[in-house]
């Protein structure tokens, strides 16, 4: 167990370029378990070299159980990591491959034999042993990649897309595996993935990125709650959040948006959405965000008041039916219950929270939190029909 | 010969079986172009093998028969007494070029692929320009070395020795075995080697036990190249050795232009097939070797 933390790291891969990691900021505890999340090229890759001691920084320090290691030799780190490319040594069998780092740390060769198996074991790789990496599918060479790291008991792992390559069965078991290991050893972990549900399951933390600059640091929830900004809230979360334009309007003081669906009677086919008093929003574009399964049909009984729209798409999934409608003229998807089997091309009557929705500003993305002074209930009250 | 053509008649009727008349047509127009592409393999390989068949009738005749008979002829009584004559003029020397050889291939070829290694994996400020420059050393004529190289010897106390001349060879022979080594490895990736470091192995615990088993196929391009170019060498042979320590070729061109007595051309050719057989032994054997590595060494990113 260790703790981790980077402070201000810079990472330039030449001087002509331009910074590939911008003062990254990242703090985590002994045994906790990091996910790091951006899109294709955004340098998790890089971190997570520069972690290791394949790449050196360019600034900034990296620092572990509070001592600074920037300047240490990869071996001398304590690290354990899955590449992305898997890397497996192509001369040597998957015995071999996964031995290679304990013969090199010296263990007595009884030792090493009795950590192959219990690897293989985990990883359901035992039939696999003999073979060379060349003669390994895909999935294969990945779980024989996890099995090099996971063979050793470093002070970090650091896991770079260790599942992607797996299939949607072995993914969901692999995913479990790694969550019952990580609650057993405790040990810290890096980890950088695509997947939502990985994400959102296995991390103790969850850094997003984007363009090498940490978007936002926290915990599943506040990501996913209270992300900081349009950037993180679409990235998050899957189907990803409605993005809807609003004009900012004033009435009696009070900020509000209208919602437009161009679908049934005029009184309901629009709503008003409270703002609050805030008054720098007057005038302003602001783009509402709504996660799909904020959006629910709207009860009989239900206190909040409800929207009627048209159904354009109906996509049952499984566990939930994915319905889209337009909202002034934007495509939203509503997620719904697996029994609402509406047509195309019918009315629906939905409705959502006002006070769980975001707001964002149009230009910039940044969060807007103009609410925050006002009670939540009400906010309910005021939602009124248009 | 003719039975090549006979055999290459029969393959071409074997591609004509009865059928459509269409497809027989199709038949015919690529059997027609094998026929060329056979005929023209054959000239070309005719080219190269009548001297060598020359050679070797020529080394089994007695000098009477070879006065007589023409160039092809086949020899009245077979005597291999052109070899035993031939060996013992340049069999010490052919020894003498074993000695310069296997020394030199070896260490131009481990070198060369430490010097990849590096080149390749452990890039540092300047390693670039590093490259280039050694690359020039493939462009230098061998003449323009001669005189430092032999100032150098001079002051290492190794004029005329064996040591000096596989010295001379290695540092030639360097820049070639590098350049084949370091484009070998820059396609290997990087991943390898840092995984490999984060596994705990050092400099040369990675090359050894990671990058070293999966050169077979750059080895062998590398053990072929520099024994040929080392065994063949006349110019630095001639140079820097003298009378005992001189390489084979040296000895060859010696005894072939002796002005003392009757020309020996029995002898003459005898010794020259003495001295190229090594080179065609490594082509046959380690050839064999390259195709197998080439195939056994496919690695998937
Ligand atoms: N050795 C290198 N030299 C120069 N630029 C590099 C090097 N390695 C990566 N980069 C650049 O740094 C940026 C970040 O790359 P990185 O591999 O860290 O991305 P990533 O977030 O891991 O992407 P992915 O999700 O596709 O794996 C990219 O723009 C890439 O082109
Ligand atoms: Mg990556």
């Amino acid at each position: 167990m260790a703790t981790l933390e980077l402070r201000n790291v810079n990472k330039s891969y030449g001087s002509g370029l331009a910074d590939t990691l911008k003062n990254i900021e990242l703090a985590i505890d002994a045994g906790e378990f990091l996910i790091l999340v951006g899109p294709s090229g955004c340098g998790k890759s890089t971190l997570m070299n520069c972690i290791a001691g394949l790449e050196s920084i360019s600034g900034g320090a990296i620092l572990i159980d509070g001592a600074d290691i920037s300047g240490m030799s990869p071996k001398d780190r304590d690290i354990a990591m899955v590449f992305q490319s898997y890397a497996l040594y192509p001369t040597m069998t998957v015995k071999d491959n996964i031995a290679f780092g304990l013969k090199m740390r010296k263990l007595p060769p009884a030792e090493i034999e009795a950590e192959v198996a219990r690897v293989a074991k985990l990883l359901q790789i035992e039939h696999l042993l003999g073979r060379k990496p060349g003669q390994l599918s895909g999935g294969q060479q990945q779980r024989v990649a996890m099995g090099r790291a996971l063979a050793r008991r470093p002070k970090i792992y650091l896991f770079d897309e260790p599942l992607s390559n797996l299939d949607a069965k072995l993914r969901v078991e692999m995913r479990t595996e790694i969550k019952l290991m990580h609650q057993r050893l405790k040990t810290t972990t890096v980890y950088v993935t695509h997947d939502q549900i990985e994400a959102m399951t296995l991390g103790d933390k969850v850094a997003v990125m984007k363009d090498g600059i940490i978007q936002q640091f926290g915990t599943p929830q506040e990501i996913y709650n209270d992300p900081a900004n349009q950037f993180v809230a679409s990235f998050i979360g899957s189907p990803p959040m409605n993005f809807i334009p609003l004009r900012v309007q004033v009435r009696d003081g009070q900020c509000f948006g209208r919602l437009d669906s161009a679908a049934g009677a005029p009184g309901q086919a629009c709503c008003e959405l409270p703002l609050g008093a805030a008054a720098e929003l007057e005038g302003r574009e602001l783009i509402l965000g709504v996660r799909p399964e904020q959006i629910q049909l709207a009860a009989a009984a239900a206190a909040l008041p409800s929207l009627r729209a048209e159904v354009e798409v109906v996509e049952p999934t499984g566990p939930d039916t994915l319905v889209f409608v337009s909202l002034n003229q934007t495509k939203v998807c509503c997620r719904l219950a697996p029994d609402a089997t509406p047509q195309v091309g019918s009315s629906l009557d939905l409705q959502f929270d006002p006070a769980r929705v975001l707001l964002f500003d149009a230009s910039s993305g940044e969060r807007l939190r103009p609410g925050k002074r006002q009670a939540t209930d009400n906010k309910v009250a005021q939602f009124k029909l248009g | 010969m003719t039975s090549v053509s006979v055999a290459q008649r029969r393959s071409s009727d074997v591609l004509l079986p009865p059928g459509e008349g269409g497809a027989k047509r199709r038949m015919r127009a690529v059997s027609l172009s094998r026929l060329a592409i056979h005929a023209t393999l054959i000239l070309a390989c005719a080219v190269y093998l009548v001297p060598l068949l020359v050679m070797l009738l020529t080394s089994f005749k007695t000098p009477d028969d070879i006065r007589s008979g023409n160039l092809l002829s086949i020899p009245d009584v077979f005597t291999v007494i052109g070899w035993v004559k031939a060996w013992d003029g340049v069999g010490g020397y052919f020894w003498n070029s074993v000695k310069i050889t296997i020394p030199a291939v070896l260490i131009s070829t481990l070198l060369g692929a430490l010097n990849g290694y590096v080149l390749a994996m452990w890039r540092f400020r300047g390693s670039q320009l590093f490259f280039g420059l050694l690359l020039f050393g493939c462009f230098l004529p061998f003449q323009v070395i001669l005189l430092p190289a032999s100032f150098t010897l001079g002051q290492l106390g190794l004029a005329n020795t064996t040591e000096g001349l596989v010295l001379v060879h290695v540092v030639y022979g360097l820049a070639f075995t590098t350049l084949f080594f370091r484009n070998f490895y820059v396609s290997i990736p990087e991943a390898l080697v840092r995984a490999a470091r984060l596994d705990g192995a050092g400099f040369f615990t990675i090359f050894g036990r990671i990058l070293l088993p999966m050169s077979v196929p750059i080895i062998m391009v590398s053990l072929i190249w520099q024994f040929t170019q080392i065994w063949n060498d006349f110019l630095f042979g001639v140079v820097f050795a003298s009378g005992d320590t001189q390489p084979i070729t040296v000895a060859l061109n010696n005894l072939v232009n002796t002005s003392t007595g009757a020309k020996e051309y029995n002898v003459d050719m005898a010794a020259a097939m003495i001295a190229g057989l090594p080179t065609l032994l490594v082509y046959i054997l380690a050839g064999k070797y390259f195709l197998r590595g080439l195939t056994a060494g496919a690695v998937k990113g």
